[in-house]
């Protein structure tokens, strides 16, 4: 690691270095280009954020006017509740099943598309349809075809299958939503790889062909670690998606059956704004940002390594 | 040349953001801040004209969720009241029902709220607790008063003592029916289920099934996410012989006689046992029975309108709910009620104002335009509404109405949700999964008054 | 393509790819046919319900025996749809102009550039997508009300003018832009100014287009603080406008109406697709790496 760090600047930095005024003109530049974002983050963001932050030490009822220091009592009672506990659990059945689905599929239909000529605008858009739509909207259609006697059922029963509980169910409803959220987020994630795919020069693989490797070699060796930028994000940004999994969830189920579903957000949002338990709902708040923050570090340091290679 | 390019760029975006900020800036002022002028104005006038008799210019904020005959009435009711006391101008606004706890919680640290809020009862409790409500002035709202002309349950307002909030008008559980699917049964139409042996039995020779075993008509429309929850506490728990908390509101009595978990494996069993509803079936309760695909459902009166408007060709009667050992119902209501923060003259305003909205002329149109019952003895019991054809049932119940008692709306009837679900999903044993009930229940309300405490 | 000027060398090598090719490409297709229906159904199925009388809408038929269009008319009539498209317009265009500016901008400058605090700002910048919006609400609704923007379109917009995950996607793509073409250009004495825009946006003109979609998609289906911080109906977008509707009594109606009024939100976003749809298909051909 020391090594990357100490060999990417001095590549970078080599040209600046022959004339130091132009090295200045570059400081200016990065920083006048910093300044305006880093302010809007810092007002908009990160101070919102701290504020959060300093509430879970408090006992915030949201009407109320009075916010009593608490010390760690509300982190100590969200860790008590086994709701919350479940909510984690969930939550990493959200990350660990949808963001490879999410991935792979994807990917796929990236790679599918490129393989084609006629059509491809047409089959793009249909596909990227699904991510036009509202989160809410999506949700309602899902639960609409999911219901008991909704029309998922009804062809299930035409073909003679038993009918399923769908969302009823506490085993089959978490992965329901999963699809859901999938479906819906193919069309970005397409248009992502898509993207990625599209910089790739044509070269490498004319090369390849010549070397005489096949498809999957080409793939292995010359997709995916181009690719690996744009991999990258897609894993940072599903994951951080897929953990705060929560308007499908509300809309879907609710939370239920049984908690099956319920999601670290919905449990903030539910005691937030259901509740009013502003304190809990923050000390919650900063369980889910350490958990994202932790995972986002580690897939930064781990992919990131891969791609020096 | 290339960097000036860049600079003039960047200042054209700042001051393109700047200007549209100061646009929208005094936009909004003109908006939002309405009432701030108008104070600093009455502000000036009460320091000039101190000993001036007539009243003062004041506007008041009156807050409930979107729903539009009832938006459509109070603006009319608005109008009235205006003519009524010149001074005193009302503005409506309204939030979508889903949100309307989020978007009133979010405003309030900002300073920003209503002086008449409408609210569920049962959010009441977390209300008050917060500091966020003031109690009714007693010398305009005198608890005798209320206590002597309302219905008995509109005591669930009282906490510590004191009212918070009157309604206007409140609803009652009762018994639907589709009396052609009666008739198509081979039932009498005219003679509903009384007692919960009968709804049993009816329930099962109403409901159908395909070759396939999916209901075709469920029985009894079944969905613990919806009026279940109230009428187990308010209904059967009741009927049973049973309590639903003791006399302070701080015990949990469902598990203290038999009656609870009798009333509780009854509610169950018309989706483990006999078969006749489940949950989800065309959506849910009120759905199944609107489309004609549930025989009986328990629901509200302010489902009347919905009906109406929806499925004006339905077939439908209304009787009370079947009794056991004794009669209850539910009743609920939307209470309004004063924020704290309202003094002086939006006081008093803001008091004319509720005065006028639990009046008896206002309480005869809400219930004739809404079909919301009258919170008032004497409004409701007259006889134009106790012999409606479709009132009458929620009516005549009302003497019987209860409104249990909440600490936290969601959370009760999630963990009543949860409890159903485990019997229904997991096989947990039914007496299991009420003592687990129960005491989750117990523990929300031991938290809550513990804080009560400090 | 310069190749077919020896066809006869070439045909040889040809055909025995082109076989395994044509197959390639059918299975292609099929695959993607077969996608289709599973992206497609749920969306027909709205657009299905959205036609049907509230007696229809639990048949199982596709198609409506009598499409009900006055669905649409009771959307429109007694609600301020039009203007709700307006400011969702209004607002998301605006927004997106101003993301696609800054987050080009910074992206590149955290792919191409070493400086000091340069990670800690990367993380700074990411770290802001680790909180719900939910909790910021309060906040931000702080600022509103005490710089007076409740209510106005700024309101609405100014959380959202510089988006983190526009920055993340931004500095991903321009990774892949070759150092060595930066630095030929400033040898030849280009400003960075210039380098930004005259070389390295054409090189990730996809990249550009996308999140121009991307933003103006997640601004015009934004709800949660729009909510918050509109207060009269003229300012609502359409997800606010929507909300209204859903009521304490949920209604068999209330599907044909929510699917109604789902398929209008969307019906001005495929237009917008369409439109874009070219913009990239042309960023894409002349990407000067193709």
């Amino acid at each position: 690691m020391e090594q990357v760090e100490v060999a990417a600047p001095s590549r970078k930095l080599t040209l600046p270095l022959w004339r130091l005024g132009l090295r200045k003109k570059r400081y200016l530049f990065i920083y006048s280009c910093l300044l305006i974002p880093l302010i809007f983050f810092i007002i908009v963001r990160v101070l919102p954020i701290l504020y959060s932050f300093h509430v879970s030490f408090r006992q915030w009822d949201l009407l109320s006017q009075t916010k009593p220091f608490v010390g760690l009592s509300n982190y100590a009672a969200i860790f008590q509740d086994e709701v919350f506990v479940r909510t984690i659990r969930n939550t990493l059945i959200y990350v660990v099943a949808g963001v490879p689905g999410q991935l792979a599929v994807g990917l796929a239909i990236a790679l599918l598309l490129q393989r084609i000529v006629r059509f491809r605008g047409f089959f793009r858009t249909v596909y990227f349809i699904p991510h036009i739509t509202s989160v809410v909207a999506v949700s309602w259609v899902f639960r609409w075809i999911l219901m008991k006697n909704g029309v998922a059922n009804g062809v299930l029963l035409e073909l003679g299958l038993p009918a399923q509980p769908f969302l009823y169910s506490p085993s089959q409803a978490v992965y329901w939503i999963i699809i859901a959220v999938i479906w819906q987020n193919i069309g970005f994630q397409m248009l992502v790889f898509l993207a990625g795919l599209e910089n790739i020069p044509r070269l490498y693989y004319d090369a390849a062909s010549i070397d005489g490797a096949g498809r999957w070699r080409k793939f292995i060796h010359i997709t995916l670690p181009l690719l690996n930028p744009v991999l990258l994000f897609s894993i940072v940004i599903a994951s951080i998606g897929f953990l705060q999994t929560f308007t499908q969830v509300l809309n879907m189920t609710a939370g239920g059956p049984l908690n099956s579903t319920n999601s670290i957000v919905l449990y903030i949002y539910n005691r937030a704004f259901k509740s009013f338990e502003m304190g809990q709902a923050s000390a919650a708040t900063v369980v889910l940002f350490l958990l994202i923050l932790t995972l986002t570090i580690l897939q930064l340091k781990v992919l990131n390594r891969k791609v020096e290679h | 040349m290339k960097k000036r390019s860049f600079y003039t760029l960047w200042a054209t975006l700042l001051l393109g953001t700047v200007m549209l900020a100061g646009c929208a800036g005094a936009n909004g002022g003109n908006k939002t801040d309405s009432s701030g002028p108008a104070k600093t104005s009455s502000y000036e006038k009460s320091n000039t004209t101190v000993s001036a008799e007539q009243p003062k210019e004041v506007t008041i904020e009156y807050w409930q969720y979107e729903f539009p005959a009832k938006v459509e009435l109070i603006n009319e009711l608005i109008k009235q009241f205006e003519q009524e006391h010149p001074h005193i101008t009302v503005k409506q606004t309204n939030f979508p029902y889903d949100q309307y706890n989020q978007k009133v919680a979010t405003l309030v640290p900002a300073g920003k709220g209503p002086d008449v809020i409408n609210l569920y009862y049962g959010w009441l409790p977390k209300y008050v607790s917060s500091g966020y409500l003031q109690p009714l002035p007693e010398s305009e709202f005198p608890a005798a008063d209320i206590e002597e002309h309302f219905f008995p349950f509109v005591e669930t307002a009282k906490l510590g003592g004191k009212y918070y909030a009157l309604p206007t008008g409140v609803r009652t559980l009762g018994l639907y029916y589709n009396k052609d699917l009666f008739t198509k049964a081979g039932l009498d139409p005219a003679k509903p289920p009384t007692t919960w042996e009968e709804l049993v039995e009816y329930a099962k020779q109403l409901t159908e099934r395909d070759s396939k075993g999916q209901f075709v008509i469920e029985g009894f429309a079944w969905e613990p996410g919806s009026q279940l929850h109230h009428w187990f506490r308010d209904g059967l728990l009741y009927q049973a012989g049973g309590q639903d908390t003791s006399e302070d509101r701080k015990r949990i009595l469902w598990n203290e006689s038999p009656a609870g978990l009798e009333a509780f494996k009854y509610l169950i069993d018309f989706a483990k046992e006999h078969k006749v509803g489940i949950n989800g079936f065309y959506t849910d309760d009120a759905n199944a029975f609107k489309t004609g695909h549930a025989a009986i459902n328990v629901d509200g009166s302010y489902r009347l309108g919905s009906l109406r408007k929806d499925a004006p060709d339905l077939n439908y009667a209304i009787a009370p709910l079947p009794a056991y050992k004794n009669k209850s119902t539910q009743a609920s209501f939307w209470a309004n009620a004063i924020p704290s923060t309202v003094k002086d003259e939006k006081l008093a305003a803001a008091t004319e104002f509720l005065k006028f909205l639990t009046s008896k002329g206002v309480q005869e149109q809400w219930v004739e335009r809404i079909g919301e019952l009258p919170a008032q003895k004497e409004v409701a019991l007259q006889d134009k509404y106790v012999n409606d054809e479709f009132l009458g049932a929620f009516i005549a119940q009302l003497p019987d109405g209860r409104a249990h008692f909440f600490i936290d709306e969601t959370q009760e009837r999630t963990l009543f949700i949860e409890a159903v679900d485990q019997v229904l999903l997991t096989n947990v044993p039914i007496d299991k999964a009420f003592a687990e009930l129960v005491a989750k229940t117990q523990k929300l309300y031991d938290d809550y008054w513990s804080k009560q405490g400090n | 393509m310069s190749k077919t000027a020896q066809p006869g060398l070439v045909w040889k090598r040809k055909t025995g790819i082109t076989g395994d090719r044509y197959a390639i490409i059918w299975v292609s297709y099929i695959l993607l046919a077969l996608g289709l229906i599973f992206m497609v159904f749920p969306f027909l199925w709205m657009i299905a319900t959205s036609l049907k009388s509230p007696q229809e809408i639990y048949s199982l038929s596709l198609i409506p025996s009598a499409p009900a269009w006055e669905n649409y008319a009771t959307l429109f009539s007694g609600t301020a749809f039009g203007r709700w498209i307006v400011n969702s317009f209004i607002v998301a265009v605006l927004t997106t102009i101003s993301v696609c500016f800054f987050d080009t901008v910074i992206g590149y400058v955290l792919a191409k550039f070493n400086f000091h605090g340069k990670k800690i700002i990367y993380l700074l910048i990411l770290s802001t997508l680790m909180v719900p919006t939910e909790m910021l609400i309060i906040p931000w609704f702080l600022y509103a009300v005490n710089f007076g923007w409740v209510d106005t379109y700024w309101g609405v917009m100014f959380p959202g003018v510089i988006s983190a995950f526009g920055i993340f996607l931004m500095k991903q793509f321009m990774e892949s832009v070759p150092s060595d073409l930066l630095d030929a250009a400033r040898i030849d004495g280009m400003g960075e100014w210039g380098i930004l825009v005259r070389i390295v946006v054409p090189l990730v003109r996809s990249a550009v287009a996308t999140l121009c979609i991307l933003s103006f998609l997640g601004n015009w289906n934004a709800f949660i603080w729009p909510l918050i911080v509109t207060q009269t109906e003229e300012m609502f977008t359409i997800p606010v406008g929507m909300a209204f509707f859903s009521s304490e009594a949920r209604d068999s109606s209330n599907w044909v109406q929510i699917m109604t009024g789902a398929t209008v939100s969307v019906l001005p976003l495929i237009i917008v697709f369409l439109l874009f749809q070219k913009q990239i298909v042309r960023g894409i051909a002349t990407t000067g790496m193709k």
